[in-house]
């Protein structure tokens, strides 16, 4: 994991081309325009956390990075895999998601698997890692996450915050370049969003490249390097988060941000 | 009205061996024709749900029509109707196997599918999410959830086709109701005789009911 990390962090300065790339990317839901020819790139290492109100396309948009969203127009490229329209991406499909790992906000662990199988299946299913290599990276990255003693026990045994590192456990261990945060601690009881956080913390620390839908503005303001607010399926504004959360330019991320803030 | 009849425990006793001759018939077309409705359910079930949209309609046509006729005619017309189109009978037990299949294996696919659907669509999402194609995400994350949730349905449809084996004296085949028919022809001892019958019909289902909620408890630790 370590390894991947320094790698990349040399990466950072020698490769300057974004390691997502959006284009014009355009996508309905019937009459509902929920991304209207968004443009969006980020760079490797990079942390981008995506705010915006609850319809406003967030969601939708770091979900189509990886695919789980089709949209209609524009495209898509992740790490030089180009995502197409209408679900027309082919093989290159799987191996950006490969690359790319995601955590939901229902976690989404696997309930019939042990933790540690959870973490092991798609290493050893897409990467053909052995059993054991697996239950050992699987070890080490619960260890990682502050859950090594419960990796015998089944999803349903554990809190949502320790299911909730289970679920980033299980993403980073197939090595993604890039991950995705679908709103990681809006599931979760408000004493158990710190634990998630700190894991959070600690991965963008190390250098991955994130992009991370929530409501938590504070972590926002500390982790991101850029925020960009979306409202309405367009991006409205975006900046560094002392810009953004202290200087909006735009209307509606004033009107925003006054209303979240203040709770 | 003078109520003279005593129930006769050494002539219900006296039909036992006689009876349980039919057992291995009733075991083996419940069992055999269970096991292929089964995998005909599994492919028809799939085949609904699956992402080839022309493969839906034979599915559909199939579960209706066999879900919608009686499995006494479905049988007769196998056994009695079927050899005009062949040329040639065809064998009671295969009929009766057959019967069993066709018709369990319409309600199974129904039970797939309502199994495989229920699969919270985050599961799926998971799966794909790590790189997982989704043939294996199918294979490793939604089927053995939903094989699990199937485990009641899938029981229940057991129960009913053990018992729909009963209709195949029909057709001569020398299952459980069969012989006792047999049996009663000769002795006039009707009421112990489908006593029995029923006892051993339900010495079969508790097994399996009692097999499948051992199976489901253990299931359930995931």
């Amino acid at each position: 994991m370590n390894d991947s990390v320094t790698s990349q962090d040399a990466d950072r300065t020698a490769d300057a081309s974004p390691i997502v790339r959006l284009d014009r990317v355009d996508k309905h839901f019937g009459n509902l325009h929920v991304m209207q020819e968004i443009d969006l790139s980020v760079a490797h290492g990079e942390v981008v956390v995506i705010i915006g109100a609850s319809g406003s396309g967030k969601s939708t948009l770091i979900r189509c990075v990886n695919g789980l969203e089709p949209f209609q127009s524009g495209r898509i490229e992740v790490d030089g895999k180009t995502l197409m329209p209408n679900g027309a991406s082919g093989k290159s499909l799987q191996a950006v998601r490969t690359e790319v790992g995601m955590v939901f906000q229902q976690f989404n662990l696997f309930p019939h698997l042990s933790i540690r199988d959870n973490v092991t299946l798609a290493p050893r299913k897409v990467r053909g890692v052995t059993r054991d290599q697996a239950n050992a990276i699987a070890d080490k990255l619960l260890e990682r996450v502050g859950i090594a003693d419960q990796a015998d026990k089944y999803p349903t045994q554990l809190s949502g915050g320790q299911q909730q590192r289970v679920a980033l456990a299980r993403a980073l261990a197939m090595e993604p370049r890039l991950m995705l945060f679908d709103e990681p601690t809006s599931a979760l009881d408000p004493e158990m969003i710190g634990e998630v956080l700190d894991a959070m913390r600690e991965l963008a620390n190390d250098g991955m490249t994130m992009m991370i839908v929530t409501h938590e503005m504070g972590f926002a303001r500390e982790v991101a390097d850029r925020v960009v607010f979306v409202h309405g399926g367009q991006i409205v504004e975006q900046g560094p988060p002392e810009q953004l959360f202290d200087h909006p330019r735009h209307e509606r991320t004033q009107a925003f941000l006054s209303r979240v803030l203040k709770h | 009205m003078e109520f003279n009849f005593q129930f006769d425990w050494q002539a219900a006793i006296a039909s036992l061996p006689f009876l349980l001759k039919g057992l291995p018939y009733t075991l083996l077309i419940s069992f055999a024709g269970l096991a292929i409705g089964f995998l005909i359910g599994i492919l028809f079930g799939l085949m609904r749900i699956g992402p080839t949209r022309w493969l839906r309609w034979p599915a559909v046509v199939y579960v209706e029509v066999f879900r919608g006729t009686p499995v006494l005619v479905q049988v007769l017309f196998i056994f009695y109707g079927l050899p005009t189109l062949l040329g040639g009978p065809i064998n009671a037990l295969t009929a009766g196997i057959a019967a069993i299949a066709l018709n369990a294996g319409a309600y199974i696919s129904e039970i797939v599918r309502g199994g495989v659907q229920s699969i919270e669509r985050g599961q799926r999402e998971a799966g794909l999410s790590l790189g997982l194609s989704p043939p294996q995400t199918f294979r490793y994350v939604i089927w053995p959830q939903a094989l699990r949730r199937m485990i009641p349905a899938l029981g229940n449809q057991g129960i009913v086709s053990i018992k729909d084996t009963s209709l195949f004296s029909v057709i001569g085949v020398g299952e459980l109701v069969r012989q006792g028919q047999v049996y009663i022809a000769n002795t006039f001892t009707a009421l112990e005789v489908y006593f029995m019958i029923a006892l051993l019909y339900l010495a079969i289902t508790l097994s399996l009911s009692l097999a499948l909620s051992l199976l489901e408890r253990k299931g359930l630790v995931g």
